[in-house]
């Protein structure tokens, strides 16, 4: 499945997303379309329908907290079928690597429960990712993803470190929900601590290029550390040193480098940003 | 440890909820309360790298010295963005600390970033400003990172357990008078959270 197909992947379990963005102009115009093909007595069932159609709120909050798990349960089904793949693959070269990669799968499997229990109890259809959906080579620029110790720890960086800014950037979608954005906030500061101790191992195992590069559990400027610029898309913008309009170097007379000034703040991406970053791994 | 020394040293009468500095309401309260716990964290990790535990690697160094930044930044960033609402500079206290040993420095800076993570996954929903909402997700991310780092200095593979991560992959939320109830044990100013937005 290409992950373009998310939207209508959304649409299918929602079907009446287009409905709802419907103007009340072109509602009427269905309304007249439709009437010239139906019975008379089915005429007050389709306008009560087409009123609530077109009169029903179109950015009712619950449309767009369930489209936003669903975003979140998508990403999930992808780090949780990497980690699955990475953990049976056996390349760990230590007892201690793979109980890092196994706790960081038990903890991307316990998010895809999480978040379909969750959407279902909201009233939505979580979307659904099998194995086959995902290819992890990303077309061939990673091809030796299961098989390269530095290649599956440079994808589970990125993953990751996107996975931070996927929930960073979504986060405001929920503000209107506690308990959504609670247990949003609750799963983006564990990616977080997976990030720090990925990026931990690709240091100690010397993998970072190019050499001289920071690769530290904090994101430094815009480095990865990572040898094919694929994966640049995941780090612009992560050299950001102002915020809110107030500058982070040396601010307050304190000396603060720019890197540090870049490390002391992570970075939101859009939904459309994220899309194309992880769009390749979907088959 | 440090959270052992932490409830011995909590005073219930010293009640973070009465008295004190006022942190103020709505979104400027909750600002003020994560720019509390900044300065909390800058002001320790600033007695980390000025005077370091016996035999510190250069790579502790190192990452020590970055955090201390972070929090810096992150505590002159509240400063600036509050600017006349800032609540005064609070008066710390670290005597329950032995900062010439490994232990209990280490035990110290994962009780607070542990604390600081959840204090912002447990603010996030009394923010109105979407905005606000963003620049603390920006700033908790970072300290997740922090978080991980040193326990794993502690104990390898202890970035996300089960200590701090949930059955549900979750990880710890606290309200503030819960964390301030923590934080208080380090800090000689009374810090007032009862203007706090609740939900």
């Amino acid at each position: 499945m290409n992950l373009q197909n998310i939207l209508s992947e959304i649409e299918q379990t929602d079907p009446e997303v287009y409905d709802r963005l419907d103007t009340r102009r072109s509602a009427m115009k269905t309304f007249v379309k439709t009437s010239g093909k139906i019975a008379l007595a089915s005429i007050p069932f389709a306008l009560g329908s087409m009123f609530q159609k077109a009169y029903a709120s179109p950015t009712a909050p619950t449309d767009l907290i369930l489209d936003t798990l669903n975003f979140a349960l998508t990403l999930e089904y992808l780090e949780s079928n990497f980690y699955i793949k990475a953990v049976a693959s056996g390349m760990a070269p230590s007892a201690d690597a793979m109980n890092a990669l196994t706790i960081i799968r038990d903890h991307e499997n316990e998010h895809v429960s999480f978040l379909k229990s969750a959407i279902s109890a909201a009233g939505g259809t979580p979307v659904s990712f099998t194995a086959s959906n995902f290819d992890f080579t990303a077309k061939g620029t990673f091809p030796n993803v299961f098989s390269d110790w530095g290649t599956m720890l440079a994808v589970a960086q990125t993953f990751e470190d996107t996975g931070v800014r996927a929930y960073k950037g979504q986060a405001p979608n929920l503000i209107s929900n506690n308990d959504y954005l609670t247990a949003a906030l609750q799963i983006h500061s564990v990616e977080a601590r997976h990030a720090a101790h990925i990026r931990e191992m690709r240091k100690a195992a010397n993998l970072l290029v190019p050499s001289g590069v920071e690769v530290k559990p904090w994101i430094t400027l815009d480095q990865s550390g990572i040898a094919t610029s694929a994966v640049q898309a995941s780090y612009n913008g992560e050299e950001n040193v102002t915020q809110a309009g107030v500058t982070i170097t040396n601010i307050g007379g304190q000396q603060i480098s720019a890197a540090a000034a870049s490390e002391a703040f992570d970075e939101p991406l859009t939904k459309d940003q994220i899309v194309a970053i992880v769009t390749p791994f979907f088959a | 440890m440090v959270t052992a020394a932490a409830c011995k040293k909590y005073n219930p009468g010293n009640n973070p909820g009465k008295g004190g500095i006022n942190l103020g309401s709505g979104d400027i309260g909750v600002l003020n309360y994560a720019y509390a716990l900044e300065q909390l964290e800058a002001a320790f990790y600033m007695k980390v790298v000025a005077s370091p535990f016996k035999n510190m690697t250069d790579m502790e160094k190192a990452y020590l010295t970055d955090i201390r930044d972070h929090e810096i930044a992150h505590r002159e960033f509240f400063k600036a963005a509050l600017s006349t609402k800032a609540i005064p500079s609070l008066q710390v206290d670290f005597s329950a600390v032995d900062f010439s040993d490994r232990t209990s420095v280490l035990g110290t800076a994962k009780a607070f970033e542990d604390l600081g993570v959840s204090a912002y996954n447990g603010a996030g929903k009394l923010i109105t400003n979407p905005d606000y909402l963003t620049l603390a997700g920006k700033i908790v991310s970072v300290e997740a990172r922090h978080a991980a780092w040193i326990r794993d200095m502690i104990t390898p593979n202890s970035f996300a357990d089960s200590t701090v991560v949930d059955s549900n992959g979750l990880d710890t939320e606290r309200d503030p008078e819960e964390v301030l109830s923590i934080a208080g044990a380090f800090l000689k100013t009374k810090v007032d959270a009862s203007n706090l937005p609740t939900d």
